[in-house]
């Protein structure tokens, strides 16, 4: 006995062979794919990405300086895999789940190495107040009870990978994450936290298509390309375009019910403004801090590249387990295109041979893999809850052909394209109406017929029409000069300013601005086609393009934007606008 | 110390020693020539069979006789107070003739990555005293705004003018310049350590020189000296440090030439795949600290090769650093100084350091709607090209009007003019005026009222 115990020690037992950067080479260890390894005197924790002969091959999560070949090398046999369970939201975690706030308190400001801090605080206790009673059944991913963890309610699962069996005894009270809360018939008892591991996406019933669109108040979101909940999203752009602004509007604004967010490879700066500026803002429906419903990913460009690699399944793994509950859940990624790079960095290391521009050949494989774990599902508990993601793609030089790119909109049914040039002109959001897409508006229509209006649809066609118009005659206008254009196509360009000025561009920066719900985007948009038929009118009536653009009540309609209760001053403008037109329509 | 005289492969900084004891990774290799001399280099990479050692200086004299020492501990840079005042070697010694420095610490120079949780928010204007930068790039304290330039424009000029002009309007705190110098030559350093002599900056400067005729890879640990001293300087002195890198297109070259030697899988143009890696973490380390006083702010210089931003080494720093303040040519052959091209600029954290309570509660409304006219203007010179002003409406000519002006008195400073954030601010105002008010679309009424010299309290009624 004593004997077969030493040898299984010895196996999880390695020693260190070589040690090239975050890659290292360990040999007598008995180990699979995977596996999470502590590697040398100072434990730090790795992850095993390769097998050959005797040598296994591990990505290392800290930085390595200092360790020597011969130092020992220990298999936990457990997979890469968080904690799930109340007390993730509003935590701060670096790519393996390691709280930073935990962290400052074990190292101070720096992050140093060989600190291990679990994902959840394993003291604190929380009210579990049980759904079920002893004698019902329950299956996996059955509820079992819920903690009111923020003014979100966390509900608490049977694993998903658990046997069916009935409650033998179910508990009430104050617990910590590992006490026992339920003790089945079989004798197995389950506290509230689980570990999943995050390569592996949580098992659902099954997948549904989506019809409802994730509202973000963003104008041009919400009103030209919608993202439906449970949908993917890529926001490639090149640099200073505007990606993080829009992806921090939308973890702000987006009426999702959990937010994760992963600065994946990120600048430390941005993040700290993330983490300075959520927990002051507040929910635009529930008026409690954003934060609440929020749990943030922060692993900085400077942070160990393997764990850069590994936070964006750390990511998704807490929002599907939040799906789970059914809630609707939205993840933004911010960037893709590090997490790729950290890919490639590691798939270098490990001198593999290289696909398109350095990438490793799995490289459309993994994305979409990731892509996939988005949807709206009906999960092993019968409830409807959704995953949708918005991931930032950064292509260098800001071409949209290199490989990440590319094999991100192989995937993603929508697309923003931030367009350098706008943001140039501080045209915010620097999106480009004519190159983005979504392929969800037909999904979606019937949702903005019942919630919006019946005209919701017609309206933005015909804005799309006079933008996609605009384009073809601003062409025309850069080689002979506005004034050679027929005077009805005049009163286009100026329509088309209008929807750009007024309804396309939005300060994220404006306490008011920033967030613009669908009845206000409805009615800013009618007022713009107001203007259109009135302005057309007057054109065949004989008045002059200068004069239309002359009309004082189209100056005041930008000012809208900024005005919370906008009704009444909105009202007034069109009556102007109307006035005026009548005004010159009886003078031509 | 055990000496080791197994080096059985050397090629370019790459020094190859087999059968050595456990060596670890990252540790501080001297190797002895056979003329009793030593170099010093760094483990790459090492196993029971091989270790691998990136020489700093030229593998010139080494050969397979020489010595090689493990010095069992990773790179360290002896730190101290003293240092401010004095000229450091791309190495870290002395070369100023003065004695060795005393060292108050000794840290290591890779230097650890601040917890995000720990960073403090950065919200301190630095006021530069240049117009393009402060009305309209706004730089912050714990910022890293780089310069992009190109080769033969006056980058130096404009990182000496900041480092000269930056203060924080009304703050008394104590602050420091770092200057590293990679790969820049013996007379644009000269103009710097001139400049720096000439305004009394030296005192309160750290300068590490590495010289064009200086060795390559040298260049790899040049910015890591200068940032921990800057970090030192910063986080244990309380002090504000500003730390010039120049030019970090010749850092990116060594990392490129030792990617070559390890005969690494290359990325783009050739530069390794872990560029970004690497230079995210030099780039990341400025910032604040919560609760503490001091603050690292970077500006690094790099010329764009050929002028194409979308060059590895641009696009990447780019995504690192926050936003980048670009040099034009078009602007310097018209003679414009400083010749800042706003319109590819960005200060990503502009938004923070401005407005009521940092600068004035107008300075992001004015600074957006001088972009947007700016840039339209800028666009309308391609059309006069065809059609001539004439056919221009009334809108357009005036914009064009604003481009150039635009351009002659805002762009346009003397090398020593040193503009107050409310001079600019005005400036800009004065400018916009030319424009009809209805087209100021991106300003509030209530700021147009109060600001514009048309309906500013005290101006004349027209």
């Amino acid at each position: 006995m004593e004997v077969k115990d030493k040898k299984a020690k010895e196996q999880k037992q390695g020693v260190l062979k070589r040690i090239a950067g975050p890659v290292v080479t360990a040999v007598n260890l008995d180990a699979h794919m995977y596996d999470v390894v502590k590697v040398g005197k100072e434990a730090l924790m790795g992850e095993v990405i390769k097998i050959q002969g005797d040598s296994v091959i591990i990505q290392v999560y800290e930085d390595t300086s200092g360790i020597r070949p011969g130092e020992p090398v220990e298999n936990t046999g457990l997979s890469l895999a968080v904690e799930l369970g109340p007390g993730l939201l509003t935590n701060i975690y670096d790519g393996i789940q390691r709280p930073l706030a935990v962290l400052v308190d074990k190292m101070g400001n720096f992050i140093q190495r060989g600190v291990s801090a679990p994902g959840l605080s394993h003291e604190k206790k929380w009210t579990f107040k049980p759904l079920v009673k002893s004698g019902d059944k329950v299956e996996p991913g059955a509820i079992l009870g819920e903690v009111q963890e923020t003014n979100i309610v966390h509900k608490v699962m049977l694993p998903p990978n658990v046997k069916a069996g009935i409650v033998k005894t179910i508990r009430n009270g104050n617990f910590t994450v590992d006490e026992t809360i339920c003790i089945l018939d079989d004798g197995r008892e389950y506290p509230m936290i689980q570990r999943w591991p995050v390569r592996v996406p949580r098992p659902v019933r099954e997948k549904k298509n989506p019809t409802i669109p994730l509202i973000t108040g963003q104008r041009i979101l919400d009103g030209l390309f919608p993202i439906a909940k449970g949908g993917t999203a890529a926001i490639p752009g090149p640099f200073g375009s505007g990606k993080t602004v829009t992806q921090q509007q939308l973890a702000k604004w987006s009426d999702a019910e959990i937010v994760v967010y992963i600065g994946c490879g990120e600048r430390g700066n941005e993040m700290t403004e993330v983490l300075t500026e959520f927990p002051h803002l507040e929910d635009p429906k529930s008026g409690k801090p954003l934060m609440e419903r929020t749990v943030l990913i922060a692993n900085t460009s400077n942070m160990p590249v393997a764990a850069r690699e590994a936070s964006v399944y750390t990511g998704i793994t807490i929002a599907e387990y939040f799906r789970d509950m059914g809630y609707d859940v939205s993840l933004m990624a911010d960037s893709t295109s590090r997490w790729a790079e950290a890919m490639r960095e590691i798939s270098s290391r490990l001198e593999e041979m290289p696909g398109e521009e350095g990438y490793p050949a799995y490289l459309a494989a993994r994305l979409s893999e990731f892509y996939e774990r988005a949807g709206l599902v009906e999960t092993l508990n019968g409830a409807s809850g959704s995953v949708s993601v918005i991931g930032a793609v950064s292509p260098p030089g800001g071409d949209f052909s290199e490989p990440v790119t590319q094999n991100t909109l192989r995937i993603v049914k929508v697309f923003w394209a931030l367009d350098a040039k706008l943001s140039q002109r501080r045209h915010f959001p620097a999106i480009n109406w004519l190159n983005s897409y979504s392929l969800y508006l037909e999904a979606l229509n019937d949702y903005y017929d019942k919630e919006v209006s019946p005209e919701w649809n017609k309206l933005r066609s015909w804005a799309m029409e006079i933008l996609q118009k605009e384009a073809e005659l601003q062409e025309i206008v850069q080689l002979v000069g506005s004034d050679a254009l027929p005077e009805s196509e005049q009163v286009t360009i100026e329509v088309a300013r209008m929807i750009r000025e007024i309804f396309l561009q939005q300060n994220a920066y404006d306490a008011v601005d920033t967030f613009c719900d669908m009845t206000k985007q409805y009615d800013m948009m009618k007022a713009i086609k107001l203007f259109a038929e009135l302005a057309y009118a007057a054109q065949i009536a004989g008045v002059s393009p200068a004069q239309i653009n002359g009309v004082k009540a189209k100056n005041e309609l930008p000012q809208i934007k900024f005005i919370k209760d906008y009704k009444p001053e909105l009202a007034k403008i069109e009556k102007q606008m109307d006035t005026e037109f009548n005004t010159m329509r009886s003078a031509a | 110390m055990k000496e080791y005289r197994t080096i059985t492969k050397i090629a370019g900084p790459l020094v190859f020693v087999e059968k050595t004891e456990p060596i670890a990774y990252g540790e501080l290799v001297n190797i002895v020539l056979s003329d009793g001399s030593t170099k010093r280099g760094q483990v790459l990479d090492t196993s029971d069979e091989l270790v691998v050692v990136q020489i700093f200086e030229t593998t010139t004299g080494i050969g397979r006789d020489s010595g090689v020492r493990f010095t069992g501990e990773t790179i360290k840079m002896p730190v101290g107070r003293e240092m401010l005042g004095r000229i450091l070697s791309g190495s870290g010694k002395p070369i100023d003739g003065g004695p060795e420095i005393v060292p108050e610490k000794r840290l290591d120079i890779t230097g650890a990555a601040i917890n995000p949780y720990a960073r403090g928010m950065p919200a301190d204007f630095i006021q530069t005293g240049i117009s393009t930068i402060d009305g309209t790039n706004t730089l912050v304290r714990g910022q890293k705004l780089p310069i992009f330039s190109g080769a033969g424009l006056p980058h130096n000029k404009v990182a000496l003018q900041i480092a000269r002009q930056a203060k924080v309007p009304g703050s008394t705190e104590s602050f420091a310049v770092v200057f590293a110098a990679m790969g820049i030559t013996k007379e644009e350093a000269n103009y710097f350590m001139q400049d720096f002599e000439r305004t009394g900056a030296l005192e309160r400067a750290v300068v590490f020189l590495n010289l064009a005729d200086d060795p390559a890879v040298e260049r790899i640990i040049t910015p890591r000296l200068a940032l921990t001293t800057a970090e030192y300087l910063a986080f244990e002195l309380g002090m504000h440090v500003l730390v010039i890198l120049t030019d970090m297109t010749n850092y990116c070259e060594a990392l490129r030439q030792i990617g070559a030697a390890r005969e690494e899988v290359p990325g783009r143009r050739g530069y390794p795949g872990y560029m970004y890696t690497d230079l995210a973490c030099i780039y990341e380390r400025a910032g604040m600290i919560k609760g503490q006083k001091g603050s690292v702010t970077q500006i690094p210089i790099l010329t764009m090769p050929g002028d194409d931003i979308t060059h590895p080494i641009p696009d990447l720093t780019g995504y690192i650093t926050e936003g980048q303040i670009v040099v034009n040519r078009d602007l310097h052959r018209k003679g414009i100084y400083p010749p800042i091209n706003v319109l590819p600029s960005l200060s990503r954290l502009m938004n923070l350091g401005i407005g009521k309570g940092h600068t004035r509660e107008d300075h992001k409304k004015v600074s957006d709607q001088m972009y947007a006219g700016y840039a339209e203007g800028n666009d309308l010179r391609g059309l006069v090209a065809i059609v001539g002003k004439d056919a221009l409406s009334e809108r357009d000519r005036l914009l064009l009007e604003f481009a150039d002006i635009f351009e002659n008195r805002f762009v346009r400073q003397g090398y020593d003019e040193d503009r107050t954030i409310e001079d600019t601010l005005n400036l800009g105002w004065d400018l916009l005026s030319t424009l009809p008010v209805e087209q100021l679309t991106r300003i509030d009424r209530e700021l147009i009222n109060k600001y514009h010299p048309k309906f500013r309290t005290g101006a004349k009624k027209e």
